[in-house]
């Protein structure tokens, strides 16, 4: 074997141990959630769930509210990125076409609004709502949720936006067609994938968001489905395979829609960053 | 900033002039349209962001306790708060602790990640495929379902860690309880936060990576550099944008880190555990001292905010080489 194969080789397996390390938590929260309780309580680890079964997602689902409160996410999350998509769009057409006074502070400022922490805003937030006898309601939640997401999706949507070259719509313009119409026909269809990757980048961090909602969200009936995860234990300490189901349960949806858009959000955040 | 905003402006001009206007008309008129196209998100972001940022000030300088919770009307103290938080030694060891916590994590995360990206790099196709749908999926895993899977993972009684740490004769981790030490349990919180924290950083920093033109590796291997020097000489200086971004972005991160110390442990952390941020939470709607919380949750942003300089400038920066 020469030195630079021996290498490779090398390489290749460290990588696999990498690998290995950074999955097994996830390998562990899924196997767990198909394992039946004997295993689950073992002393020695079972690696592989010999007899898996689908109890844990009974028993997870059983919980008080569970039904309740995904239908609560998946409410607060359409309603967010519905609007929000919509409000991103608009700003981001402005930003990415248009140059006018007052163009940069709002540059500035989107990008400021994004390293707010809402740890510190919770709380003005909730005197503020309890002034208004609007805690405890998912329409104080929509509306944080909304302006939380929006730095993100306009910024990403710009990049979309004047990644279509202008002299598409100008040849378009000179063909006879109007400013309105040449963009809808010609710019819009081409930013359309970039509108979706966006929209679903809204959902995946509208689903995640936690201090707000468990602040605002104090009844049970009116929870999401992390705060109901964080709620998740019974009289008789943690149940480990229940919880483990629910946490897969959680994540699934958001898993799945992030490898979809992955691609699309990674090489808009690099593109720009990485050059020279 | 300054010259970042000058920067700007300056492709701002750029962009008008490519702006299709009719010539003949050199009196500038003012375009309503992209006024009116930003104006419903600045509304939503000023009253929804901005406004409650701008209370959270006025908290800051109030007493408001349970009693002006009820009257929804604090009262007014000036900078007492502040002056309570700085003379009150817990407070002072909560800053300490944050900032120790937000060092070794940046720290680490980017010491993992620029290892991993540089591992990504000499690997096989099929290994880096395997290695980066690996980090993409500990990405996507959201927040909540991954600290209450460590929290498994770290059990007291059937803790796989716990048994993996015996079995490879580091001690005896039996129905060994992580959280009775605090230094212990920061370990276990930094595990979740730079475990969490690794894959976009060593994606972000292996696709800075193959931007780095290979000629000027081989020109340097071929002059006898080492690949120490190559990287430190080559690849350090040229992803050195890349660098301030990735570095202020996880400060700002991990600075207010909360959610991984609050469900880990139980949503009740004793005083040993009080990040920053956990402590604002916890004068706020636990102890009710809603103007001392807001006061500290003043002084976090105030840090962000200084961090936030440098990664606004980069940001911005390469932005407007982006339109030119």
């Amino acid at each position: 074997m020469s030195r630079r194969t021996f290498a490779r080789t090398l390489y290749d397996g460290v990588g696999i141990v990498v690998f290995i390390v950074m999955m097994f938590p996830i390998y562990w929260m899924v196997s767990t959630a198909f394992k039946p309780g004997r295993e689950i309580l073992a002393l020695t680890p079972v690696w592989i769930p010999l007899r898996p079964t689908l109890d844990n997602f009974r028993t997870a689902m059983n919980v008080p509210y569970f039904w309740n409160d995904v239908v609560n996410s998946v409410v607060v999350v359409l309603t967010v990125v519905a609007l929000s998509i919509v409000l991103a769009f608009l700003a981001a057409v402005s930003v990415a076409r248009f140059g006018f006074r007052g163009r940069t502070p709002f540059i500035v400022m989107i990008i400021v609004v994004q390293m707010v922490p809402l740890n510190a805003l919770v709380i003005p937030i909730y005197l503020l709502l309890d002034q208004v006898g609007q805690v405890d309601s998912l329409l104080g939640v929509i509306a944080y949720y909304l302006a939380f997401v929006l730095p993100f999706m306009i910024w990403t949507l710009r990049g979309f936006i004047a990644n279509v070259p202008v002299d598409l719509e100008e040849a378009a313009m000179v063909d006879g067609a109007s400013r309105v119409v040449a963009f809808m026909r010609i710019v819009f269809p081409l930013v359309a994938p970039g509108l979706v990757a966006t929209g679903i980048f809204g959902f995946i961090q509208a689903w995640n968001e936690f201090i707000i909602a468990y602040v605002l969200l104090s009844s049970s009936s009116k929870q999401t489905l992390t705060i109901w995860l964080t709620s998740f234990t019974t009289q008789h300490g943690t149940d480990w395979g229940g919880l483990m189901a629910g946490a897969t349960l959680t994540a699934l949806p958001v898993v799945i829609l992030f490898l979809l858009v992955q691609r699309h959000i990674v090489g808009g955040l690099t593109a720009g960053a990485v050059k020279g | 900033m300054e010259a970042a905003i000058r920067a700007e402006a300056r492709t701002t001009t750029v962009a008008t002039d490519i702006e299709p206007a009719p010539r003949h008309r050199r009196v500038p008129r003012i375009n309503l349209l992209p006024y009116a196209l930003i104006a419903p998100a600045v509304l939503v972001l000023a009253g929804v962001l901005g406004y409650p940022l701008g209370m959270l000030g006025w908290l800051s300088t109030q007493h408001y306790g349970l009693r002006e919770l009820f009257q929804h009307q604090g009262e007014f103290v000036g900078l007492q708060n502040f002056v309570t938080l700085v003379g009150d030694p817990e407070f002072r060891h909560v800053l300490q602790i944050s900032l120790v916590f937000t060092a070794v994590n940046v720290g680490l995360s980017m010491l993992f990640a620029m290892l991993i990206a540089l591992l990504l790099e000499r690997v096989s196709s099929a290994i880096r495929i395997l290695l980066s749908s690996g980090l993409v999926f500990v990405w996507a895993t959201p927040v909540i379902p991954a600290i209450n899977l460590w929290q498994w993972m770290f059990d007291y009684e059937f803790g796989v860690v716990n048994w993996l740490l015996t079995r490879f004769g580091a001690g005896n981790y039996i129905h060994h309880n992580w959280f009775e030490n605090p230094f212990q349990g920061f370990i276990v919180v930094t595990v979740i936060v730079v475990w969490g924290a690794i894959p976009f950083l060593a994606l972000m920093l292996y696709a800075g990576l193959t931007q780095v033109p290979r000629e000027l590796v081989e020109a340097a291997e071929i002059d006898g550099a080492r690949p120490w020097q190559v990287f430190t000489l080559i690849t350090v200086p040229i992803l050195r944008p890349l660098f301030v971004i990735l570095f202020s972005l996880s400060t700002i991160w991990d600075f207010q880190v909360f959610n991984q110390v609050w469900v880990l442990l139980s949503q009740r952390p004793s005083k040993d555990y009080f990040l920053i941020s956990v402590y604002s939470f916890q004068e706020s709607f636990r102890v009710s001292q809603y103007g001392l919380g807001s006061a500290a949750a003043v002084v976090m942003v105030a840090i962000l905010a200084a961090v936030s300089v440098f990664y606004i400038r980069q940001t911005v920066r390469l932005t407007t080489e982006d339109a030119r």
